[in-house]
């Protein structure tokens, strides 16, 4: 850093510094308020702790992780996720490929990308059930469907949209269309890649979790669609709170996945 | 000198859903070794579609190119291309974006190399090598941009339009520039550009196209007779500003 740094510079900085622990703390605050609010309410009674749990019971569940399996649950739903995820990346990866390769496969595969994309997947959940079988590979195949089609568009269009001037340029030299694909293309769109796995580590467990409403014996999912059955919203509330902090901790490997990745192309 | 390039009657339809466009009639003119030609023309007048004919991007609806005495119809080894935007990859390092055009031809050998490495030191950029484009300014980018495409050792350079991305100071300084570099290395050029004093100040002729559909309207002979003659000393003779007149009206902005 420069040590002759003017006073105007000196003021902005801190300005800028005392600014982002005022947004940090307020957000802490928020949090921490919350949690005191719900316990006090449940405590004194004006909230029912019965329907609606609250810290202290969720805590005393979460200690108690290895009574009710939590952990195992916890376990499957991440081999899901994991496994739904990559599946995804990589078919998704694939297939855009191939249509960025033909222009006549894209052109007629548009409408069927366009339908399958808008329709709800979790209504194919039945079919998949049947097709598959209801267990484990019918969770994973779920959350392929949800994360793949998403997938596909995001990275053809990011394939699509690489500098038309680039492609020109290796024209010039007379690159072959794998040449283009692998030093022109994929390079280019390191970011695009980086996008859709953020999209896809948040579907594919938005796929797990109505998966295995539908049909688990294990999971966080279960854990909740099991838990609301038999009114324990203990356990419901635990799960969902230990599902937030999962897809949190997903969500930031991948951001920090990417940013290795783009200092490593450099 | 003998001619290194020849354009015989090439003529460009192009087809779209809504009907023909007769975008080239009849173009034929010749190019001699060493020579910097440019083009230039009314705009929409199709002088980077000619380039690109001529560099095989794009196919011809008629007539020959014919380059170093072989008719040739597809993207040829003895050309380079310079676009107008420096198309350098962000991913990568100067020096490995002066090898792109090597590694695409599976050229990458010692010898074009070490050619590659002796261009980067000659022009200055060999500092640079390790750096990535995005570190560098506008004019030293078109510079690398260059290099590359010199890398492949091409014996036909087009420019198409490839200073008129930068600003107006810049474009002086890389005009001289990339001047020095063709004559030192001794490469045909041929320029496509919109502006009057580049082709005037770079070219030992200059080429009038006219409007749509093009046909070559008028050949000009530059003739500085001025010793180490450069983009920026042509500019002070007195000689610019006729020939700057006659081109103008030539061209026929009004018209």
């Amino acid at each position: 850093m420069d040590k002759n740094i003017s006073n105007d510079r000196k003021k902005y900085l801190r300005k800028m510094k005392t600014n982002k622990i005022a947004v940090f703390m307020t957000q802490i605050t928020i949090v921490i308020g919350f949690i005191i609010l719900w316990e006090v309410l449940a405590n004194i009674g004006i909230i029912d702790s019965f329907i609606t749990s609250q810290p202290s019971r969720i805590l005393n569940t979460f200690m108690n992780l290895s009574q009710n399996d939590l952990l195992e649950h916890l376990g499957v739903t991440c081999l899901e996720t994991i496994i739904g995820f990559v599946s995804g990346t990589i078919l998704g990866i694939i297939i855009a490929i191939l249509l960025w390769w033909s222009k006549f496969l894209a052109k007629v595969a548009e409408p069927f990308l366009v339908i399958l994309n808008s329709l709800p997947k979790i209504a194919l959940g039945p079919v998949i059930i049947i097709w598959v079988g209801a267990g484990m590979e019918a969770i994973i195949v779920m959350a392929l469907s949800i994360s793949l089609i998403v997938t596909v568009l995001e990275i053809l269009n990011g394939f699509l949209n690489t500098d038309k001037e680039l492609l020109q340029m290796a024209k010039t030299f007379n690159a072959s269309k794998l040449q283009i694909l692998t030093k022109v293309v994929i390079p280019a769109n390191i970011s695009t890649f980086i996008n859709s796995l953020k999209i896809n580590i948040g579907l594919s467990l938005v796929g797990v979790i109505s998966g295995e409403f539908l049909v688990s014996k294990a999971g966080l999912g279960y854990l909740i669609v099991y838990g609301g059955q038999v009114f324990q919203l203990d356990l419901v509330m635990t799960s969902v709170i230990i599902l937030a902090i999962v897809a949190a901790i997903m969500y930031q490997s991948v951001v920090i996945l990417g940013k290795i990745v783009i200092k490593g192309q450099k | 000198m003998k001619e290194v390039l020849e354009i015989k009657n090439v003529a460009k339809t192009y087809q779209a859903k809504n009907g023909e466009l007769e975008a080239i009639r009849d173009v034929s003119f010749s190019v001699k070794d060493g020579e910097f030609v440019s083009i230039i023309g009314p705009s929409g007048c199709g002088k980077s579609t000619l380039l690109s004919i001529i560099a095989g991007l794009e196919k011809r609806t008629a007539g020959e190119v014919i380059i170093d005495g072989e008719s040739v119809d597809k993207i040829s080894d003895k050309i380079g291309y310079m676009l107008q935007k420096d198309s350098l990859l962000e991913w990568r390092t100067v020096y490995n974006n002066v090898l792109f055009g090597l590694e695409i031809r599976k050229n990458k050998n010692e010898e074009n190399k070490a050619y590659a490495n002796e261009l980067l030191k000659k022009y200055h950029l060999e500092e640079f090598k390790t750096k990535y484009p995005s570190q560098l300014s506008g004019g030293m980018r078109q510079r690398v941009a260059l290099i590359r495409t010199l890398a492949v050792k091409p014996k036909i350079l087009l420019l198409d339009e490839a200073f008129s991305a930068l600003d107006y100071q810049t474009r002086l300084m890389v005009t001289k520039d990339i001047y020095k570099i063709l004559k030192n290395e001794k490469i045909t050029t041929i320029m496509v550009t919109h502006d009057i004093s580049e082709a005037i100040s770079m070219s030992d002729r200059v080429i009038v196209l006219t409007k749509r559909p093009t046909t070559v309207k008028k050949i000009y002979d530059i003739n500085f007779e001025i010793e180490n003659r450069d983009p920026l000393n042509c500019r002070k003779s007195h000689k610019f500003s006729e020939y700057f007149d006659c081109l103008w009206k030539e061209l026929d902005v009004h018209g």
